[in-house]
């Protein structure tokens, strides 16, 4: 038995994906910039994939821009209209504590360049408030980056109320969609998004290829330097394999979004409730209502995480945590502590991340398999047996 | 990741749970971090570890050194045992990767702090 629960971090490709991708790696391998009729042939691709993505978002065509991948994408825009827009604006950025280590790490470096960041707390859910946004705006401040949802517990942030606050503010609006993208529905005129980064491999497309949506008349500057490729924000020559792959993956992904929501949704209320049930000990982190459909984060005291994973990696189950001995650092993950959790519970977490094909048959062998391994490795730990004393 | 011998000691860990009229008990490392080991010892007159058991919490490299240092040190004298070294446990297991060499570390220094309570209990 073989299950794969860790969609969040990456996802197969897709048969149909993989065989719309194929001729671009051996037939139509021209480089879009040529005026030949291989040129044109992957011109003609690369104009199809960028209609596909803007339709999944409600954005126009030229509003999107190909780059290699989610982390890329972040780094351009906030980067990009951090330094277009400073003079103008200021050099106050705002985001949260719970942020992938993409924008994370990209905020810290802007500080270092002389920029003052805001690093907004979120709630026991994992979530911040349009009220948190609107207190932290200043006159100088240019942009507000804020994920869409957790990639680690799943929580959707209040995007529409954010982009609300930061339109009658004036200041620019960057999201971080790598997990939401093509699994939740987002309109960003609607939403009055202005920047938002899409990764490929997250949704069955392959890895290395990423997009950004930035709203049309976005100043940004230019942080790669080199040829005029997609309108000179993203030089070098287009992966067009990949670029279709997304193309094709965003399509399918939107296509099918209402029914593989209604399905994910109720496939992981059947395993928290499940393991909530048989755990003791156990509690379910981010929102129970604002959730990303496919995801299912825990925490089991008085275990650690990653002997959890090893136990189910021989049971077949690949999983994730985010405790210190898999997060590659002496801490547990920021995003647990940031919730509020205390260390020690923190270390114990568990993510489960469904994918389109898992079934009930899955759910039910985690649900079998996973109490048996929590217990064992409570019997073996002192904590729990200082807790049972008590 | 890990050797064939970390696995099997993690997977199936020897001298696992207190235990009965232990002598020397000894425990390092916190929740915080993510590692707690504690180890018992029952020391016989000769001053011979004529049994042990330990408790840990903590990751599959603190199970099975916390494991592979009980073996060591069961039926050694207490001068020996006190002689056990974080780079014996690693060698016994045949290797760590380098960000679980603490988790070695901390084996030896459970092994010491459970023989100097029964040195101070003496």
């Amino acid at each position: 038995m073989k299950i794969y629960l860790d969609h969040a971090a990456t996802t197969y490709v897709k048969p149909q994906v993989l065989s719309a991708m194929m001729p671009y790696f051996t037939e139509h391998y021209g480089n879009p910039g040529g005026v030949h009729s291989y040129s044109r042939t992957a011109k003609a691709a690369l104009d199809d994939a960028r209609a596909k993505v803007a339709a999944v978002i409600g954005a126009q065509s030229d509003e999107i821009y190909f780059t290699a991948g989610g982390s890329e994408s972040d780094n351009l825009c906030i980067r990009g209209i951090a330094k277009a827009n400073a003079e103008r604006k200021g050099k106050h950025i705002i985001t949260t504590n719970i942020e992938h280590h993409a924008v994370l790490h990209t905020c810290e470096a802007l500080e270092k360049e002389g920029y003052e960041v805001t690093y907004l707390s979120v709630d026991g859910m994992g979530k911040v408030t349009a009220e948190q946004v609107r207190d932290a705006i200043r006159p100088d401040t240019v942009l507000v980056t804020i994920m869409f949802a957790n990639n680690e517990i799943g929580t959707i942030e209040p995007i529409r109320e954010i982009g609300a606050v930061c339109k009658e503010k004036g200041v620019f609006f960057h999201t971080d969609a790598v997990q939401a993208f093509g699994s939740v529905p987002i309109d960003v005129k609607e939403m009055n998004i202005d920047a938002l980064s899409i990764s490929g491999h997250k949704l069955y497309g392959p890895k290395g290829i990423g997009a950004m949506y930035v709203r049309r008349g976005l100043r940004m500057a230019q942080v790669l330097t080199g040829g005029a490729q997609e309108r000179n924000r993203r030089p070098g020559t287009e992966n067009i394999p990949g670029i279709v792959g997304l193309g094709e993956a965003a399509k399918l992904a939107h296509e099918t979004m209402e029914q593989n929501a209604k399905q994910l949704t109720e496939l992981r209320n059947y395993l928290i409730d499940g393991v909530l049930s048989r755990i003791p000990f156990s509690r379910l982190n981010g929102s129970r209502e604002d959730r990303l459909p496919n995801n299912a984060s825990f925490c089991f005291e008085f275990v650690e995480g990653e002997g959890l994973l090893l136990m189910l990696d021989l049971k077949g189950i690949a999983a994730a945590s985010g405790s210190a001995c898999t997060s590659g650092s002496l801490d547990p993950s920021h995003v647990l502590l940031a919730i509020g959790l205390p260390h020690e519970i923190a270390h114990g977490s568990l993510r489960l991340t469904l994918g389109t094909d898992t079934t009930r048959e899955d759910i039910d062998y985690v649900l079998e398999t996973l109490p048996p391994i929590v217990e064992r490795l409570r019997m073996m730990s002192p904590l729990y047996n200082v807790r049972k004393d008590v | 990741m890990y050797s064939e011998k970390v696995m099997d000691h993690f997977m199936n860990p020897r001298n696992v749970g207190e235990i009965e009229g232990a002598n020397g008990v000894g425990e390092v490392g916190n929740a915080q971090c993510g590692d707690i080991m504690r180890i018992y010892l029952k020391i016989d007159e000769n001053e011979v570890v004529k049994d042990v058991g330990f408790m840990t919490y903590g990751c599959g490299a603190a199970i099975a050194t916390s494991s592979m240092a009980t073996e060591l040190v069961k039926g050694k004298t207490v001068d020996e045992a006190l002689k056990l070294s974080n780079a014996a446990v690693m060698e016994a297991l045949d290797g760590l990767p380098p960000a679980k060499v603490h988790c070695s570390v901390l084996a030896e220094e459970a092994i010491k702090a459970a023989i100097d309570d029964y040195k101070s209990k003496k």
